[in-house]
């Protein structure tokens, strides 16, 4: 295949913006913004305490998926598959 | 109670069975099956298989336990285990397949073209997998000891039996299969209780649901603010606040757990099993919906196993339990030790507060949480009985595939590796399952009779996965100018500075009394426990690669040829040999 460092470049600015919500999600909603997020209620969760124990979770499920498509698009367009 | 034994019986070795079963029907023929099962298993049946690798004893039996009773300091548990799944899928797994290698160790080695990088990584994977079989060998005999009321070694010993048919006869693939079983098994045993209880306390059938409804005595009170008062009320702190030692400590735990969890062995192992490159990115995503939906549970299955508890205990304010109305649970587990009651004040009544000096519930165990549960629930005899084979199952499946990550660390790293090249295939499956069987004997023994250290040993298997492990195989993908040399260093540096931290607040080698400083909060650097310390250790490691890279200078080019080779999907084969 050619142009293997855009596809490379291309993955890398996947992976960081995949990170930067795995990042957010957990450690800044659920971690380092809970007090405030906990004035805010999801039912009977106050929402930090949710991202943390379920909310943190199905974002890190929505990341992996999303992540697996969207490379699988990029390798058709690189025909990066053999 | 001889209703509950028989069901028992039936959950228990009926399950066996179907592993023996499976184990027969999938023997392994060559190297590549016993390694890696061929390299054919697809991601959904890889996602379960590597769910049941993952969920071990600890997190089946002790995780909602401890969540129960740290509350929303038990977050990092959780965040952590699952989080790991995110860095493997984007930065390991999908360019370890690629490159199409049998273990972790020979990946290094492959990388950083170096033997000694090779015995490291062996090392560190066989210290890391050994201390967590200790772990599942006790969750056997407790199971075992509980629920059939046999002998703790007896039950230990069938336990390993059973393990070594369908791990040694199977290797990879036997323990694939066995796997997606033992998933399915544990899984409902998980599931089944909480959805009672669930019911039994909100009316919401869905466990997640429930954990954020309100009550169903009609008193319209959100289950979690309720839990919030009662044990505050009793002096306990605020369940949905309730941190772990500060932020910054939490902070450093979860993130040790995530990047400890992205570079243990037995995990990545699995998913050099897929047939490419892609299957490997959707394996991840798989096995985190199967661990999810046990991990979503879990907090539920803890809050509400609280709740129950302290309800049990004093069902109005003020109005305790009388001890010698106690239900039938609560003698069953007074006889294992896990539970204590002691009559401080003589009123024949359970007293359970916050406050060391009256309190009078002296010893409730994590781990009595989710074994006792449908108990304490008042479920029926047969929702018990599934929670023993889900308990085996959990400690069985997590202790095959870290025995074959140390046999296959052990014939084909250091035999095949670097002591007898010229070992013929044949003799390396041999000697792969004789060192399995030597394993899981050894573990067995060590299940027996736990060195005092087992207990602090989860945090040295994660300490040492994020902290040398994981910061070296991401550098080798990420960094294709990083040398041998440079890598080796930071690797060892990472590790010394952890089990430096570890040993100095928990004793060398954990041996009580030979810690130079004590294991207490104000010792603590910054205030991060030991447990949460491998992040550091991992930041210590990546500085120290970097600064040596500059003096080493960069790899060699076939290396970074290779590396390039390593980032592209292109045409996979399946894992070989060479």
């Amino acid at each position: 295949m050619e142009n293997k460092e855009t596809y490379w470049s291309e993955n890398l600015r996947l992976i960081f913006i995949c990170l930067a919500i795995w990042f957010a999600v957990s450690f800044g909603l659920g971690l380092l913004l809970v007090e405030p997020l906990n004035e805010i209620r999801l039912g009977g969760y106050k929402l930090g305490f949710w991202f943390a124990q379920q909310g943190s979770i199905y974002s890190f499920l929505a990341l992996i998926f999303w992540y697996g498509v969207k490379m699988n698009k990029l390798d058709k367009k690189y025909q990066a598959e053999g | 109670m001889e209703e509950l034994k028989l069901y028992t019986y039936i959950a228990v070795f009926g399950t066996f069975a179907l592993y023996f079963g499976i184990a027969w029907w999938a023997r392994a023929g060559s190297t590549s099956d016993f390694y890696v099962a061929g390299g054919g298993i697809s991601p959904m049946q890889n996602g379960m298989a590597i769910g049941a690798d993952w969920m071990s004893a600890a997190s089946f039996i002790s995780m909602a336990g401890m969540i129960a009773f740290m509350g929303y300091g038990g977050s990092v548990f959780l965040m952590g285990w699952t989080g790991g799944y995110v860095l493997l899928a984007m930065l390991l797994a999908p360019y370890m397949r690629k490159h199409g290698k049998f273990t972790v160790p020979e990946f290094i080695f492959d990388r950083y073209y170096s033997k000694t990088a090779r015995i490291v990584a062996v090392v560190c994977l066989i210290i890391a997998s050994l201390t967590y079989i200790i772990g599942q060998m006790k969750g056997v005999g407790v199971a075992f000891s509980r629920f059939l009321e046999v002998d703790y070694g007896l039950g230990l010993g069938i336990g390993m039996a059973v393990v070594w048919v369908y791990a040694v006869l199977g290797g990879m693939k036997g323990i694939t299969y066995t796997q997606i079983a033992q998933y399915v098994v544990m899984i409902f045993a998980y599931t089944i209780p909480a959805v009672f209880i669930s019911l039994q306390l909100t009316g919401n059938p869905i466990p997640q649901l429930g954990l954020g409804s309100t009550l169903a005595d009609g008193s319209g009170v959100y289950l979690l603010d309720k839990l919030d008062m009662v044990v505050t009320d009793l002096g306990f702190k605020e369940y949905t606040t309730s941190s772990l030692g500060g932020t910054l400590n939490m902070f450093a735990y979860t993130m040790s757990l995530m990047i400890g969890t992205a570079g243990l062995p037995h995990v990545i192992m699995r998913f050099f099993t897929v047939p490419s490159v892609k299957a490997a990115r959707s394996s991840a995503g798989y096995a985190l919906i199967f661990i999810g939906l046990l991990y979503t549970v879990a907090p539920a299955v803890g809050a509400m196993a609280r709740l129950n508890l302290m309800n049990t205990i004093e069902p109005t304010a003020g109005e305790n339990l009388v001890y010698d109305e106690r239900p039938q649970w609560f003698k069953d587990w007074e006889q294992t030790g896990l539970l204590k009651f002691e009559d401080k004040n003589g009123d024949g009544k359970i007293q359970y507060s916050a406050d060391k000096v009256t309190n009078e519930m002296v010893t409730v165990d994590n781990d009595i949480m989710v074994l006792a549960n449908p108990a304490i629930a008042n479920l029926p005899n047969w929702v018990i009985a599934l929670v023993a084979a889900g308990g085996l199952a959990a400690a069985l499946s997590t202790a095959a595939g870290l025995l074959l990550a140390i046999s296959s660390s052990i014939s084909h790293d250091l035999m095949k590796g670097v002591l007898t090249p010229d070992l013929s295939e044949k003799n390396e499956l041999l000697a792969g399952r004789i060192v399995m069987t030597i394993a899981i004997l050894v573990s067995g023994y060590l299940g027996l009779h736990p060195p005092g250290f087992a207990a602090g040993t989860v945090a040295l298997a994660f300490g040492l996965a994020a902290s040398s492990i994981f910061p070296a195989l991401m550098m080798g993908i990420f960094s294709k100018k990083m040398s041998g040399t440079a890598a080796v260093s930071g690797m060892i540096a990472g590790i010394g500075v952890t089990m430096l931290y570890v040993f100095q607040h928990k004793g060398i080698m954990f041996i009580p009394g030979t810690s130079f400083l004590g294991d207490m909060g104000p010792n603590w650097f910054f205030g991060i426990s030991p447990n949460a310390f491998g992040a550091v250790g991992a930041l210590v490691n990546f500085a120290v690669a970097f600064v040596l890279l500059k003096v080493t200078g960069p790899a060699p080019d076939h290396i970074q040829d290779m590396v390039e080779n390593m980032r592209i999907p292109g045409d996979v084969s399946a894992a070989h040999v060479h």
